[in-house]
């Protein structure tokens, strides 16, 4: 589904080389984990993927069934199925949580030339995703972000995926700032979107969403490559003793 | 007094020469005019090199005649459901005939022509009255021309809440109509009032509104003029608050040539909050948006909010000039303000003057000024949803401009008002 090839990227401004070379393949229906140290590069490989300004791409592929991503607008990236739960996700005053979701909806299904969902049908779409999320009226009507503790946005972010459905679903530290409560939600909205057409990329520091959320690989990302792969006990290990042996492996 | 360039005092009499004063007013009111008249010579007419003029050129507000700017289709009408009495102004004519009755619930409305012409008249209290206080220490001589000239407007007397607003309706069947309005309104103890304006009646405008609110009372005013490419005009408020009492207003415009809007609002009784707001799209370098405003702290405890939004893409010039003066007695006073330019490109143009004069020791008094272009964070945000770029800018610019709409009292008035600026903002493309 994601086919990631020797991927190289430099901050546009800067004569700094952040990816050196990634690989990395998610088949559909696989979930997959990238751990890694500080800095070493995991939010700039989602933000790559998914279309921010400020980086260029200075070797190497990244497709989703085998359509260039790196060719696309970050919407049309969208529209192709490709969604990223943001480590930071940014508040926008004056913009309320449901038109947004509407527009975003929309905007995808019109890029795809799929009808467009009514208000009535999506209130009711969005009203079942929210309710399992625990997500209120209340934040359904706020502005998007605006006043939202660190885990409401979280849950925010995960409450889009399930909105949005998409087929590729890259999750950046969604864990952190969560409580052990909205941990468990969060990994039910992932686990019930699970299936067989789906594939996730799931960064995170901690094994814990792993024990909610079973990844069939683990990866370990340092200084901008992917260093080692493995199966879900590659968490445990860097759980009980960090990255200064794998990286000494490497 | 320092003589007056030659250029300010030819410009006032062309101006005077070219606009005679109506026939057949009241004692009082001829005074009145005469009096306006008196300031104007002394004051000159405006010109760039006038300290409150400098960002924006006034010559095409005092030349003698209005240039000549093509008719075009109006758009969807504002407001129109609003339940309002309807008072139209064609070319700055009041037309009783696509007018509704002039008979409302808690008010008494006649003309300005109405109201001049008797020999008692409760205008008097209000007509030139606080226009004339406006001019200090600001001289704003396009207003004492008006008070001077202007024969059109309405006379509203609120004497309770008054349920239904009044539409001031403009519309223009001229290529070179100057409308020169003015209306006097006052405000009895605990009423309430709401005015709207929409239209643009000629292709030339000036336009005073004189406002007094006594204790308790409470106005509103909402203008909202739609895209037209060529409108221009200076739009004067003059508000005096007494205890307790409230003035919002709330205006935008989207497009239009020349914009001149200034608002003196004075708190002269306690525990009073005028909130002052505006919002405006331009795009173009023939585009000037001006907002001009003078709060004048003079009793304790009073609350006044500016907050001035504008929206501008190629070459759009945005002014805010925006003053908080707080007299040495107005203690408990607290002052907000904002203004910010939102630029769509890099050859807009924000430019801001806010001014702070406090003279009271317990005052809170805060201002701020931004400038800058959409936030790439939240553009991305949205892209990355699926959003394509010119429908994510267009919703930013709406969330710019959400913190302006929302001085809107009225939750109806505030969400026609977003519907309509949103409109506006996605057919700019
Ligand atoms: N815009 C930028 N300007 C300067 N440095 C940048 C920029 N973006 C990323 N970097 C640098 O690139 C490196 C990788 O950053 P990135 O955010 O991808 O790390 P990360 O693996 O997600 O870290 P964390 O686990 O802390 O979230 C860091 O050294 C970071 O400082
Ligand atoms: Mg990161």
């Amino acid at each position: 589904m994601l086919e990631i090839k020797n991927l190289q990227v430099k901050l546009e401004e800067e004569d700094k080389q952040i990816l050196k070379g990634v690989d990395l393949t998610v088949e559909a229906g696989k979930v997959h984990a990238i751990m890694g140290p500080n800095g070493s590069g995991k939010s700039t490989l989602s933000y790559v993927l998914s279309g921010r300004d400020g980086y260029e791409v200075t070797g190497g592929s990244a497709t989703l069934d085998g359509e260039d991503l790196l060719e696309m607008e970050a919407e049309e990236r969208a529209a192709a199925g490709l969604f990223l739960a943001f480590q930071y996700p940014v508040e926008i005053p004056g913009v309320g949580n449901m038109t947004f979701l509407r527009t975003a909806l929309n905007s995808q299904r019109k890029a795809r030339g799929e009808p467009e969902m009514s208000a009535a049908e999506f209130l009711k779409h969005i009203r079942e995703k929210a309710a399992q999320l625990q997500i209120t009226q209340d934040m359904l009507k706020r502005p998007v972000n605006v006043g939202f503790s660190g885990g409401e946005k979280k849950r925010n972010e995960i409450l889009q995926m399930a909105v949005l459905e998409p087929k590729m679903c890259i999750l950046d530290e969604t864990d952190s700032g969560l409580d052990v409560d909205a941990m468990k939600l969060v990994a039910d909205g992932v686990n019930a979107l699970r299936d067989a057409g789906r594939g996730f990329l799931v960064i995170t520091h901690y094994q814990r969403l792993l024990d909610h959320i079973k990844p069939d690989v683990v990866h370990i990302m340092s200084d901008g490559r992917i260093i080692k792969t493995g199966g879900p006990e590659l968490a445990l290990e860097v759980e009980k003793n960090g990255y200064a042996d794998l990286k000494e492996g490497a | 007094m320092a003589a007056l360039p030659a250029r300010k005092l030819e410009a006032a009499e062309a101006l005077l020469a070219a606009h005679p004063a109506p026939q057949g007013e009241g004692a009082w009111a001829r005074e009145a005019r005469a009096a306006a008249a008196a300031r104007l010579r002394e004051m000159g007419a405006p010109i760039g090199r006038d300290e409150y003029w400098k960002w924006t050129d006034p010559s095409a507000l005092t030349a003698p005649e209005a240039p000549a700017v093509p008719l075009h289709a109006a758009g969807p009408a504002i407001f129109a459901d609003r339940g309002a009495l309807t008072v139209v102004f064609v070319d700055g004519v009041l037309r009783r005939d696509l007018s509704d009755d002039l008979s409302l619930e808690g008010a008494e409305i006649c003309t300005l022509e109405e109201a001049l012409a008797a020999d008692i008249h409760w205008a008097r209290e209000v007509f030139g009255v606080l226009e004339a206080r406006g001019q200090d220490p600001v001289a704003r001589p396009l207003a004492a021309f008006n008070t001077a000239v202007a024969g059109q407007g309405l006379a509203i007397r609120a004497t309770g809440k008054v349920s239904r607003p009044v539409l001031i309706k403009g519309v223009r069947e001229s290529e070179t109509s100057d409308a020169l309005m003015h209306h006097v309104v006052k405000l009895e103890e605990g009423a309430e009032l709401t005015v709207l304006e929409a239209g643009g009646p000629g292709a030339r405008v000036n336009s005073v509104l004189e406002v007094e609110i006594a204790d308790r009372a409470a106005f509103h005013q909402i203008r909202a003029h739609g895209p037209e490419a060529e409108r221009r005009g200076a739009w004067h408020l003059f508000a005096r608050l007494g205890t307790e009492s409230v003035c919002k207003t709330f205006s935008v415009a989207a497009g239009g040539r020349l914009t001149r809007i200034e608002q003196v609002a004075e708190l002269t009784g306690d525990d009073a909050a005028v909130h002052l707001a505006g919002a405006c799209l331009g795009e173009g370098k023939d585009f000037i948006h001006d907002d001009t405003v003078f709060v004048t702290h003079d009793a304790v405890n009073c609350e006044s909010r500016q907050v001035f939004k504008k929206v501008l893409r190629d070459q759009a010039k945005g002014i805010f000039q925006g003053k908080i003066l707080v007299k040495p007695d107005a203690q408990k006073t607290d002052g907000y303000q904002i203004s910010q330019g939102l630029l769509l490109d890099e050859h807009a143009d924000f430019l801001a003057k806010p001014e702070l004069e406090i003279y009271a020791d317990d005052v809170a008094c805060s201002h701020g000024s931004t400038c800058g272009a959409v936030d790439e964070d939240a553009l991305y945000y949205l892209r990355a949803r699926g959003i394509p770029k010119r429908e994510a800018e267009n919703m930013l610019v709406m969330s710019f401009l959400g913190e302006a709409v929302e001085e809107i009292e009225s939750e109806d008035l505030a969400e026609e008002m977003r519907e309509r600026i949103a409109q506006w903002v996605m057919d700019g493309a």
